[in-house]
């Protein structure tokens, strides 16, 4: 345990993840230019075709648009224009639709960090429940239930499951619409798409933690010194398996934000995820970079937001020891 | 524990579950597979026009006859050099501004630097006179107006353009004005009561691109859309028992083709062409894939092209042994693995093809079953179409496999000569050029006299019969799901709009 006190440590985490941020952003920005130059075919077709479709996109356009853009100018002179654009917050304007990338990846971000919200919330509403259950009385019929459940529904890709959910629930009961993304019932089942297959690993990781909290000698001491069993659980078990799920709905946010390509597409919603496999297809490199950039720095906040979390449930890496 | 779970479960459903919404009966939702992404009409012009938000000075009905749009008449020079469109007087964009001359010549210039339908005519320059549009030709080009009933030739308004000359807003003169622009996904409408024609009934709609298949099946079927475009073969066979929907599907001119580099020394015979046409089994391909037997290409122009398409012609056919007699002609034969061999190399060829139509890949796979069953190996490359104009100007290419859209424009000769005209074309012909083929496609664009013309195109269409330089395969199918609650909607066989204005809720 290190010896600095609270307040320079909370700094010094704020610090660090500050340059930490910098520095994914030039790696993020350097990385991705490269891998996009490094991807067979033409760019100038690529982006010729993303743009105007197939019944119009022929090899004049594709030199129209070489030019345009200036594609032909060596990759270093590329690169730095990016990276001198950057120093000065300029994202640059979208290869394919024209639209300034900030505004481009602002409305997608949005409407992904929206679905996945929706996700993780879902997923902790079903995840945590059943995984105190289950871990309160390991190898209980309600825990080889939920193990049971946990393998059938990860199984299931999400495409699949996603199909299955508008069936039951959109086509047949009615409850929800099936796609798009006009008021809040619409989030309903890309959410539960999503969040159950995020419930099917996360309550897993809920039941073990429950379980080695149930069974760690502070928690034996509790119940020695006179703690009914349920306020141990409460007070001492809650907060002290709360640690490890905190820091996997983290790790589960990020998979969130960029795994959700095939719900986004399933349901018709507009997300960041999608907009980077289109960007990549069509060679939109401004697109790419900014969309990597966005989602690498949100890695870092996140990572931030995970370790404020944990510094908030954990005592002990605040005070000095 | 569990049923705290389950409560809370339903406490969050009836939390964010909107009462199940009863739609406005003056509103429609339109799901279609294309996604529109920018305001830039040589981009998205095709959904501004679908959606009736901008229009053309040349309108087309949906047998494709020409009629008046924003252009009320037009009429050619003597010499066949200078076009004159006389704009529709009273016409307001949906900003309140006027159309004039200024602002037409002024979209139509855009258009004419961008990729799009009217780098195909010999345009010199566009001008203004006498509150007039003025086009100006290098030759005679006698499918000028239907060029001008393109979705890149939209007008959009001078307002619309920031101060780069980009567009950055949606501003057209059509019955339908946009009131939400959410690319790529989504654009609402509302009517647009200032309009010059025929007024919407309709208050609003709503355009959702909805990427795949199975989604907009679904959408259809639960009612989330009411107009529902461009279904898979079991989505619309699924459609088709369903009560609150109706099912249609319009022949399209639209084809899917394979093209042939006819300078590959494998293909540069034409009876090499013919052969690989005749081991191709269409009505196979068009029951079991498309799922349309009607539609299996016997040749290249489908009937709804009833200019191009010839009756008279005999249909391009399947003969396994044919195939073969006409391969061994040409001194292939039979190596240790069925594969042909002349002089020491094998009888393979690369196609390429791409997965925006789903079908595509499938047709390709049962090409490749189909020509091992002659001797020929096909390998299969599925990747991004402008692979195939890539490989077309740098010689690369073997063999392609696409849909060709011959109802771009209301006539297809601008199309028709890009593809086989001198020189053949990225979606065309490639490697093999005909002198009569070309001189008659110039003389077709040159010519307004229906006569001349027939005659011209019979020359065209005869030789592409016999000499291969595409093999067609199966004419498209539109397919779209109609709430049965709408009255009016029309399907346009040219794609050209969803026919929104006319379209009414009965009760």
């Amino acid at each position: 345990m290190d010896r600095i006190a609270p307040r320079t440590g909370l700094a010094a985490a704020l610090a660090a993840r500050g340059l930490q941020a910098v520095l994914v952003a030039l790696i993020v920005g350097v990385v991705s230019f490269a891998m996009m130059q490094a991807l067979p075919g033409d760019a100038a077709y690529r982006i010729a075709a993303g743009r105007y479709g197939y019944d119009m996109m022929d090899a004049a356009s594709a030199e129209a648009v070489r030019i345009e853009l200036g594609l032909d100018r060596p990759w270093v002179v590329q690169l730095l224009s990016w990276l001198g654009a950057l120093a000065q917050f300029d994202l640059g304007r979208s290869l394919v639709t024209g639209m300034p990338v900030v505004e481009e990846v602002a409305h997608q971000l949005g409407y992904s960090l929206i679905l996945a919200a929706g996700a993780v919330f879902t997923s902790v509403l079903i995840a945590v429940p059943a995984g105190i259950a289950a871990g309160l009385h390991p190898g209980g019929a309600f825990d080889r239930l939920t193990l049971g459940l946990s393998i059938l529904v990860r199984a299931i890709p999400a495409f699949a499951l996603g199909v299955v959910l508008i069936l039951l629930l959109a086509v047949h009961a009615k409850l929800f619409p099936v796609a798009g993304f006009r008021g809040p019932e619409h989030l309903v089942l890309p959410s539960l798409t999503l969040g159950l297959g995020l419930a099917a690993v996360s309550n897993r990781v809920v039941r073990d933690a429950v379980v080695d909290a149930m069974a760690a000698d502070w928690r034996l001491f509790a119940r020695t010194k006179g703690l009914p069993a349920h306020r141990t659980v409460i007070h001492h078990v809650l907060r002290n398996a709360a640690l490890p799920v905190v820091a996997y709905v983290g790790v589960q946010l990020a998979y969130l934000v960029e795994g959700v390509v095939i719900v986004e597409a399933v349901f018709a919603w507009p997300g960041i995820g999608h907009a980077l496999v289109h960007a990549i297809f069509s060679r939109d490199i401004a697109m790419v970079q900014g969309t990597a950039l966005t989602l690498g720095l949100l890695y870092v906040v996140l990572n931030l937001l995970i370790d404020l979390a944990c510094r908030g449930i954990d005592p002990r890496s605040r005070s000095s020891a | 524990m569990s049923r705290l779970l389950c409560a809370a479960l339903c406490a969050f459903a009836l939390l964010i579950s909107a009462p199940s919404q009863a739609r406005d009966k003056t509103e429609v939702v339109i799901a279609a597979p294309w996604e529109v992404t920018s305001f830039d009409p040589a981009v998205s012009g095709f959904a501004f026009q679908r959606l009736q938000i901008m229009e053309t000075l040349v309108d087309a009905n949906a047998e494709g006859q020409l009629r008046p749009g924003l252009a009320t008449h037009w009429a050619a020079s003597d010499d066949g050099l200078e076009w004159t469109f006389s704009l529709r007087e009273g016409v307001r964009f949906h900003d309140g501004t006027p159309l004039d001359a200024e602002a037409a010549a002024a979209a139509l210039k855009r258009a004419a630097a961008q990729p799009g339908v009217l780098t195909k005519a010999p345009v010199a320059g566009i001008k203004v006179r006498d509150g007039a549009v003025v086009v100006m030709l290098e030759r005679p080009f006698a499918a000028l107006p239907a060029l001008l009933a393109h979705s890149t030739t939209v007008i959009l308004a001078p307002a619309a353009l920031n101060a780069d000359g980009d567009p950055a807003a949606g501003i057209g003169t059509g019955p339908f004005k946009i009131d939400a622009f959410s690319p790529p996904q989504s654009v609402t409408l509302v009517r647009n009561d200032d309009y010059w024609g025929q007024k919407a009934s309709l208050g609003q709609a709503t355009y959702l691109a909805a990427g795949r298949a199975e989604t907009r099946a679904l959408l259809a079927e639960s009612g989330d859309a009411d107009l529902v475009f461009t279904l898979d073969p079991s989505g619309f066979a699924r459609l088709g028992s369903v009560d609150a929907v109706k099912t249609v599907s319009v022949p399209i001119p639209r084809v899917v083709t394979l093209k042939l580099n006819a300078g590959h020394p494998y293909l540069s015979d034409p009876r090499a062409r013919q052969a690989l046409s005749l081991a191709v089994d269409r009505a196979g391909i068009a029951t079991g894939i498309t799922r349309f037997p009607e539609a299996a290409a016997g040749q290249l122009f489908p009937p709804a092209l009833d200019q191009w398409h010839d009756k008279s012609l005999e249909p391009l056919g399947h003969d396994v042994r044919k195939s073969k007699a006409l391969l061994a002609e040409l001194g292939w034969e039979p190596g240790d693995d069925g594969i042909l061999t002349r002089d020491g190399e094998r009888f393979s060829l690369l196609l390429r093809t791409f997965p925006d139509r789903p079908e595509l890949p499938l047709i390709a796979a049962a090409l490749q079953d189909q020509w091992r069953a002659v001797g020929v190996e096909l390998e299969v490359s599925v990747s991004n179409y402008s692979e195939i104009p890539a490989g077309h100007k740098d010689g690369s290419l073997h063999v392609a496999l696409y849909a060709r859209n011959y109802g771009l424009t209301p006539d297809p000769i601008g199309t028709t000569l890009a593809d086989f005209g001198e020189g053949g074309g990225d979606w065309g012909a490639m490697g093999w050029e005909n002198a009569t083929v070309a001189e008659a496609l110039a003389a077709i664009a040159a010519s307004d006299d229906s006569a001349e013309r027939k005659l011209h195109i019979g020359t065209v269409v005869k030789a592409l019969q016999q000499e291969l330089p595409v093999i067609p395969i199966v004419w498209y199918q539109h397919t779209a799901a109609i709430a049965s609650g709408l009255d009016g909607v029309v399907i346009d066989p040219l794609e050209r709009s969803y026919g929104l204005s006319a379209v009414k809720w009965i009760e």
